[in-house]
């Protein structure tokens, strides 16, 4: 492959996004992704009750002929000449030279988005039909994953930044209503609303992001803005980087505004599993893939986003290897790992077709983890502490066979999906950047490190060792419903990385819209081979500490790093005292001022005027004759002064 | 002529009438007090007419026993409506408008 600069790359970019065409043929129906899952959304949520019976299945046929019209959109998009083209729905907002379409771009970014969205949802969603066949609210828990299905098909599929605004605060809707799903639940309510309100920091970012965009530009249509952000100068490219980076951090759990995913694990486990796990959550990294024109111009902002990362990558690794809730110890990983996809944004043309390829893997193997989390909670009768599991590989064997090929892939053992994705991630580190590069990079092994400890003790304290059961517990295998779909995810997780990498077919696929990649990677580089080692040192510390020995049901006090990473590095702490507390001084401050200050002064104004008046009121006696006499008294001094002035 | 005789008439009977309205509480006689008031202006008036030889003052002093004519018509009839309320005559009864 030859070697291109940055320039040249924005150059070809620009060049290629010129080129997009109407849609034709098949393509034409593409509003068809949105309209299927909507239709379901509003059938189950206004239907209400009438639709209880039938209602879960016809929130499993929806997605899944959404995914039938993807795979034939993607199938169509690789047969045709043109592998970007834009469907015209309707003119949303036209004001003078400004103009809101909302149209749907296909192209070869937002295909793989729309494959995944659409595969893994469906697959999940399926498995929602076992997991939550006691419950209640199934109907309203399949009208919500509707919703967000269709509100995610949204951002992925709009052509502009104001439409994508649109499916960005849908699926943030949808990410609400489904963590609080169990409203009944103080901490799933507190949770909802913590991920809610975390979010429109990120949102806020994204929303000052389209302003400038529109401020400077004149246009939020992604090819008009790529168009013009290389004349724009360095300063306002930087600055959207920045804020762009601020709206990724808070959909993607980055630093600093990681602290919500953890809780948001009070949703049902497949909530987890397909929004923040599988698709959600990398809403962050498309919005950083897709403005690569943008970044292609701020190095700032791409060393940025490599720093935020990075840093996230070894926050959510250190969290996940303390954690005994199996679902946070998860989520602590799906920090880590969306860590790396930013910190491969962050990489530049060098590193984003692996964002993606690692998002797509990533998609298949802890989408499932989760669910496999999920089959063993099931069995367990609602129960989360891994220290309560152990020895369940017996009993839930095709549970624990999809779980390990996923802990497998996500370790990074060739030939498994990780391993593809993670290492050209990791190598590309020490080629950007500098110094600093190496930085990144050495971080990025220790991660890897840790991603293969926390996942060793997981799959230790969960599937072997002694029993640590509660007294009543009778572990089971799940239903075929929920099997199924983690056997087909297994399978996924296994082959995708392979797939999307040996012959460059990712990068291929993706070059219209990300560019190529300046070098190309052959497989056990010096980097990976590092990574390899660290990776198997990992599995081995691992086992060292909870395979050789047997795991304690209580938890033991453990170092004070260990303590940090059970209160989550003391993210919430840090934000209650540097941001809640100073602002909860503040809005008392100001309660004080308005009640004491304000009113005050327009109290003791008004009781000054009343009293006065009070006592001058005493003046009207009633009696005649008082009058009479000022009237007398009046009259004299009038005379007398008329005397004065004459004299 | 001297008008210093007129004047100081005039004066003895307006304070008079002053302090008669200052200090009896009979409605009636107030009034009275009132009309002496009256009166006595109507006495500087017209002396002060004949000093200076013209009619005004003179013809003043008709405008004000019209306008204390008129006055005595209507205060007479309060005067009769608040005693057929009240059965008193007394000012001080009428205090009601008060703070």
């Amino acid at each position: 492959m030859t070697t291109l600069t940055g320039t040249a790359l924005a150059d070809v970019a620009r060049a290629q996004a010129l080129t997009t065409v109407p849609a034709t043929g098949a393509l034409k129906l593409s509003w068809l992704l949105l309209a299927l899952p909507l239709f379901g959304a509003v059938v189950l949520l206004v239907g209400g009750r009438r639709t209880d019976r039938w209602g879960h299945l016809l929130g499993c046929v929806l997605p899944v002929g959404a995914f039938v019209y993807g795979v034939i959109a993607f199938f169509t998009l690789l047969g045709d000449t043109s592998r970007e083209q834009d469907q015209h729905l309707y003119t949303y907002i036209l004001v003078g030279h400004f103009q809101a379409n909302v149209s749907l771009l296909i192209d070869p970014l937002s295909i793989c988005f729309v494959l995944l969205i659409t595969g893994v949802g469906s697959l999940i969603i399926i498995y929602s039909v076992g997991y939550m066949a006691h419950d209640p609210g199934r109907r309203r828990f399949f009208g919500y994953l509707n919703l967000f299905v269709a509100s995610m098909l949204l951002l992925v599929l709009a052509d502009n930044y104001l439409v994508l605004y649109v499916g960005w605060e849908g699926v943030g809707l949808a990410s609400y209503l489904l963590i609080g799903f169990w409203q009944d639940r103080n901490s799933a309510a507190v949770a909802a609303k913590k991920a809610f309100v975390v979010n429109r920091i990120g949102d806020a970012g994204l929303t000052l992001a389209i302003f400038l965009m529109f401020s400077e530009f004149g246009t939020v249509s992604f090819s008009g803005v790529f168009h013009q952000v290389p004349a724009g100068g360095n300063g306002v490219a930087t600055a959207l980087g920045f804020l762009l980076l601020l709206g990724a951090c808070g959909k993607s759990a980055q630093v600093p505004l990681q602290s919500w995913l953890l809780d948001a694990m009070e949703g049902p486990t497949p909530v987890s599993a397909l929004i923040h796990a599988a698709t959600m959550v990398t809403a962050g990294v498309y919005l950083l893939v897709r403005s690569n024109a943008i970044l292609a111009v701020s190095e700032d902002a791409r060393i940025a986003i490599a720093v935020v990362g990075t840093v996230t990558l070894l926050f959510g690794g250190i969290i996940a290897s303390a954690k005994d809730d199996i679902k946070k110890s998860l989520a602590g990983s799906t920090m880590s790992q969306i860590g790396y996809m930013t910190l491969g944004a962050g990489l530049g043309p060098e590193g984003y077709v692996f964002a993606i390829a690692l998002l797509l893997a990533h998609g298949f193997y802890k989408a499932g983890l989760f669910l496999g989390a999920g089959s063993v909670i099931h069995a367990m009768d609602d129960e989360q502490n891994m220290r309560k599991f152990g020895g369940l590989a017996r009993f839930l064997p095709i549970t624990q066979v999809t779980f390990g090929l996923a802990y497998l892939a996500i370790i990074g053992i060739p030939p498994f999906s990780g391993f593809f994705a993670k290492d050209p991630i990791i190598e590309g580190d020490f080629t950007e950047h500098g110094t600093g590069g190496w930085i990144l990079g050495i971080c990025a092994l220790i991660g890897a490190g840790l991603t293969a400890f926390y996942m060793t003790r997981m799959m230790l304290m969960t599937w072997y060792g002694k029993r640590r059961w509660a007294a009543d517990a009778h572990p089971h295998e799940s239903p075929a419903v929920m099997t199924w779909p983690m056997v087909i995810l297994a399978i996924g997780s296994v082959g995708a990385g392979g797939f999307l990498i040996i012959n460059d077919r990712l990068t291929k696929f993706l070059a219209p819209v990300v560019g190529v990649p300046p070098v190309s990677h052959g497989f056990l580089s010096t980097a990976g081979i590092v990574t390899l080692v660290l990776a198997l040192a990992g599995v081995a510390l691992g086992w060292v500490m909870y395979g050789r020995v047997p795991v304690p049901e209580v938890a033991p006090h453990g170092n004070p790093l260990v303590v940090a990473a059970r209160k989550d590095l003391y993210g919430d702490t840090f934000n209650e005292s540097v941001l809640m507390r100073p602002g909860q001084w503040g809005t008392r401050l100001s309660v004080y001022f308005d009640n004491r200050g304000v009113d005050g002064l327009v109290n003791s104004l008004a009781a000054l005027i009343g009293g006065t008046s009070g006592r001058w009121r005493r003046l009207q006696t009633g009696f005649v004759r008082s009058y009479a006499l000022s009237m007398f008294f009046g009259a004299a001094v009038l005379v007398a002064l008329l005397l004065a002035v004459r004299l | 002529m001297s008008p210093v005789h007129y004047v100081a008439l005039s004066v003895i009977l307006f304070v008079i009438g002053g302090v008669g309205v200052l200090v009896r509480r009979n409605a009636i006689v107030v009034f009275m007090c009132i009309e002496l008031m009256l009166n006595a202006c109507n006495l500087a008036f017209v002396a002060f007419a004949s000093l200076h030889g013209n009619l005004d003052g003179q013809v003043i002093a008709f405008f004000v026993m019209v306008v204390a004519a008129a006055e005595v018509v209507v205060g007479l009839a309060i005067l009769m409506a608040i005693y057929r309320a009240r059965r008193s005559a007394s000012v001080d009864d009428a205090n009601l408008l008060k703070y």
